[in-house]
């Protein structure tokens, strides 16, 4: 029999982790020791862990595979943007601007979570996946022939740049496939950090809590939950929609990080890239998501200036797979096991 | 006349799809897993096409074969080397060697054969004039449509007639009970990805001869669209590939044409969505409910 | 006595006509009322005209050959399939169109024939997911921690020990549920079933894969679970002797139909039911 060991404890480890990193990044740069490129990893850092962590949710705990993610940080991120340039004036700190603006994204990203969660979480497995996936390319897609404005008129929004009729001295806030530009930067690391933080406290306690467990039980065994009571399309909902505001927040911080964003920067790939932050981090494992999110996005961006440029992401795809078959394939976990021992851990479900 | 134009531009890009998606369908049915690396396979089909065609000089029948016979070796191989060790592993840690498999395809390709768009010159050119200056099929969408139906036809008798195929459809119900009937189950699904692969190599060679442009990433798309296409009919089912490509072929064309080009993914992908809303196991799949 | 008899000497086994429900429940609404109940799927009729009446403290077993529908019967009851024909009253509710959560919520729990825990989660967690809708909090209290999240957090905890101790399981409580030892298991999906609060439950094979004395020792227990939580329980069990040790009505089923009613006596000297068990007589 195995014990599993308190889950509360875990959860102010990873809050220490996070707040250790926080502290020791800030007295670096504090001292200049770190480089313009690293300063720069700082901000998409923190949105990555945050989008692991989001994500991790969905297919960690709740057990759903969603190849979308990105979708719901894209909804985020534009909006985001928009609200923060049509609140230049109203809201002169810049501080507070990126807050409403990461608020607005997050609620952006929990009503596309409603809108994709609503009828599509009653298909399972596999045929989630790939609807998640098409929603990830529908939102691209549209937001790639989205014209939005301001000018003294009010707000404008177009499906085409002809019928987009924008006065002389308005300001676009979205030009179609060229996407956002012109933006102010209003992200900083320490913005970055705090939405980790109300992350974790979202995702950790969201666990713990009886909403949490219901969570859990569809994924251990839909049937069984039904039988005790709980109602399906309420908690898959609610784990869904919590994980796409989350997105939707830490779209907002990367589309406030860059004075342009393009829609196709939320793409397939990146949502690939981040459920592999999650299965390399460990299913359902939060400190795994942080951890490896940071690692799996600064360590090749590292590799950039060492003349490997050419082979780094043929490097990535070889360890990638080296790495799954190595914590997949019985024979060689034994190898492994081996040569490092290891400690047992709750197998997590797939 | 424009309409029938898009028809039949719709049925030959279709047909492709059906290819790709019969690959993805069979390996799914096979394996039950999202093979990601498919639309790479096309990719690499291609080039070899192309250099067989071009550097080599060799007839139009000589590089289809040529790019018949290296993805199918390279299916055997990713299967053996990547997929097999993880037979009994969760499903989502196979999807992300599949992943991994899929960059691997594009970052050699890219080292090899640089990332620079190349002009894929057509197997065959010119076409067959139905109605002067208003109705014409190129002579690559006769072979696409072609190539499809003899493919559909030869996987039909296949599956239902050989042993192998009968070995395949078991496998895909139940590999332990199909191992207990003496089918040897390894041999059988390298079999399913070589000819899922073969498909991918005559796939990859007819879409560049559509649409003649090639990159190390020309096979993603596509790949992605035809697996839509294998979703859309009913993953797991042949007939529900072929379908499913076709529909999803003149959707798409249709789309284009009288919606907007920019939008025509999400239209694509919209349609696929309220398919499985109505169907949740698509529109050929068989729905089994788990038992209690 | 003479409507035995009867059964004997006709061929045609007539259900009985009196109610098996035991004495100290006549007085009071049964607890569940079948008629007619019935469900086909694509054509085969799996139960057909499935009526009995179960009483507010009884115990009922529910037996039959494999493949008789049993199990299926415990799936209508509990709207995993929704029935073709006939009606569920619950406590005199109907129970039409409802869904297995809300069921549930109605004051049904039951247990899984290949059992269904939580095995990625403690003990506790799935005992404590039982007392899910007992627990109020919502979701924002929940990741706030506000003070009803402890108080109410604080409660289930107590109560999943003591509705372990039961079993005498609630030094198991950290364990992961997966992996216990099989017979832990079954007792541990009683447990989570009975923390939902329920006025029936439904025990699919709770002796499977149990030897002699451990079967007895469950058969104690449930008779002590009835009597301290003062509900219904129905089971469905191959094992004769705990059926006819402890169940005071006794429905028998066979391709879907009920061929006899009544108590362990009645059903053990019940031709028919002897017919579909052993075969025809030579």
């Amino acid at each position: 029999m195995k014990k599993i060991n308190k889950k509360s404890l875990n959860g102010f480890i990873n809050y220490g982790i996070v707040i250790a990193a926080f502290a020791v990044i800030q007295v670096l740069l504090g001292m200049g020791r770190l480089s313009n490129s690293l300063q720069s990893l700082l901000v998409p850092a923190c949105c990555y862990i945050v989008m692991a962590v989001s994500l991790n949710l969905t297919v960690g705990i709740l057990g759903e595979l969603s190849l979308g993610h990105a979708g719901f940080m894209s909804l985020g991120a534009f909006s985001g943007i928009t609200v923060s340039i049509l609140l230049q004036n109203a809201l002169p700190m810049a501080s507070a601007r990126l807050a409403v603006s990461m608020a607005v994204g997050a609620v952006a990203g929990a009503l596309g979570g409603a809108i994709v969660g609503v009828p599509v979480l009653r298909l399972q497995g596999d045929y989630l996946a790939i609807v998640t996936l098409a929603f990830g390319q529908i939102i691209k897609n549209i937001i790639m022939v989205l014209y939005v404005g301001v000018d003294e008129t009010g707000f404008h929004i177009a499906a085409s740049s002809e019928r987009f009729n924008l006065g002389s001295d308005g300001v676009a806030i979205i030009k179609g496939p060229m996407g956002a530009v012109g933006v102010t930067k209003l992200a900083s690391f320490t913005a970055g950090f705090v939405l980790i933080m109300i992350t974790l406290l979202v995702v950790q306690n969201l666990v713990n809590s009886r909403s949490g467990r219901a969570i859990m039980a569809l994924r251990d065994n839909r049937i069984a939950a039904e039988s005790v009571g709980i109602n399906v399309t309420k908690y898959k909902l609610m784990a869904f929609v919590t994980s796409a505001a989350l997105a939707g927040a830490a779209g907002a911080l990367w589309g406030l990080n860059y004075s342009s964003t393009v829609a196709s920067k939320f793409d397939f790939n990146t949502s690939i890239l981040v459920l592999v932050f999650v299965v390399l981090g460990g299913l359902g494992s939060i400190r795994g998501s942080i951890i490896a999110a940071a690692l799996l996005y600064v360590l090749p961006e590292m590799l950039r200036g060492l003349g490997l440029d050419d082979f780094r992401m043929l490097i990535y795809a070889i360890v990638l797979i080296l790495v799954m078959l190595a914590t997949n394939n019985d024979q060689l976990k034994a190898l492994v096991g081996r040569v490092i021992p290891k400690r047992k851990k709750v197998a997590a479900n797939g | 006349m424009s309409f029938l134009n898009n028809v039949i531009t719709g049925v030959s890009l279709g047909s492709i799809y059906a290819i790709i998606a019969l690959g993805y369908t069979m390996v799914y049915g096979i394996a039950k897993m999202l093979n990601f690396a498919h639309g790479d396979i096309i990719m690499v089909g291609a080039y070899m096409c192309f250099f067989a065609m071009g550097s080599f000089s060799l007839p139009p029948a000589a590089g289809v074969l040529l790019a018949v016979v290296v993805c199918t070796v390279l299916g055997i191989v990713i299967e053996r080397l990547a997929y097999k060790p993880l037979r009994s592993a969760p499903s989502l840690a196979v999807l992300i060697t599949a992943i991994g498999v899929s960059y691997l395809l594009q970052n050699s390709a890219q080292l090899l054969w640089g990332a620079d768009t190349k002009t894929f010159r057509p197997l065959v050119e010119g076409s067959l004039v139905l109605v002067p200056d208003q109705l014409s099929i190129s002579y690559v969408a006769v072979l696409s449509i072609a190539c499809c139906v003899v493919v559909m036809i030869a996987l039909t008798l296949f599956t239902g007639q050989t042993k192998m195929g009968k070995a395949m459809r078991a496998c895909s119900e139940d590999k332990a009970a199909a191992q207990l009937m003496g089918i040897d189950v390894n041999a059988t699904i390298s079999m399913t990805f070589a000819i899922g692969s073969a498909l991918a190599a005559v796939a990859g060679v007819l879409m560049c001869s559509a649409y003649p442009v090639l990159s190390p990433t020309t096979g993603s798309m596509p790949g992605i669209r035809a697996f839509t296409a294998a979703v859309f009919g009913g993953i797991g089912s042949v007939p529900g590939a072929l379908l499913g490509g076709i529909l999803l072929g003149v959707i798409e064309t249709f789309a284009k044409a009288y919606i907007s080009t920019a939008l025509s993914d999400a239209v694509v992908f919209a349609v696929l969505i309220i398919v499985l809303l109505v169907k949740p196991a698509g529109l050929m799949g068989k729905y089994v409910p788990e038992k209690v | 006595m003479a409507e035995k008899k009867q059964f004997q000497k006709g061929k045609m086994v007539p259900v009985p006509s009196v109610s098996i429900i035991p004495e100290r429940d006549l007085d009071k609404t049964p607890i569940l009322e079948c008629s007619h109940l019935g469900i086909d799927f694509g054509g085969l009729t799996a139960v057909n005209e499935f009526n009995i009446t179960v009483g507010r403290t009884e115990i009922a077993g529910l037996i039959g050959p494999n493949g008789a529908g049993k199990t299926t019967v415990f799936n209508l009851l509990t709207k995993v399939y929704q029935p073709t024909r006939g009606t569920i009253l619950l406590d005199g509710l109907d129970t039409h169109g409802k869904t297995p959560s809300q069921i549930n919520r109605m004051g049904i729990a039951r247990t899984f024939q290949n059992i269904r825990l939580f095995n990625n989660l403690t003990v506790e967690d799935n005992v404590k997911i039982g007392l899910h809708n007992q627990e109020k909090y919502s979701m924002l209290s929940g990741v706030l921690r506000l003070p009803k999240y402890w108080r109410q957090e604080k409660a289930a905890h107590e109560r999943a020990l003591e509705l372990l101790s039961i079993f005498d399981m609630q030094d198991m409580a950290g364990y992961q549920a997966g992996s216990l030892p099989y017979g832990a298991q079954r007792r541990l999906e009683i447990v989570r079933a009975l923390a939902t609060n329920p006025s029936l439950l439904l025990l699919d094979e709770p002796a499977a894969g149990m030897n002699p004395s451990e079967t007895a020792e469950l058969m104690e227990n449930i008779v002590k679970i009835r009597d301290t939580f003062q509900i219904a329980i129905m089971l469905i069990e191959h094992d004769m002797s705990l059926v006819m040790g402890i169940c005071e009505g006794i429905c028998v089923l066979n391709f879907g139909q009920i061929i006899a009613k009544g108590t362990a006596e009645e059903i053990q000297s019940n031709p028919t039911v002897i017919e579909a068990y052993l075969g025809k007589q030579q």
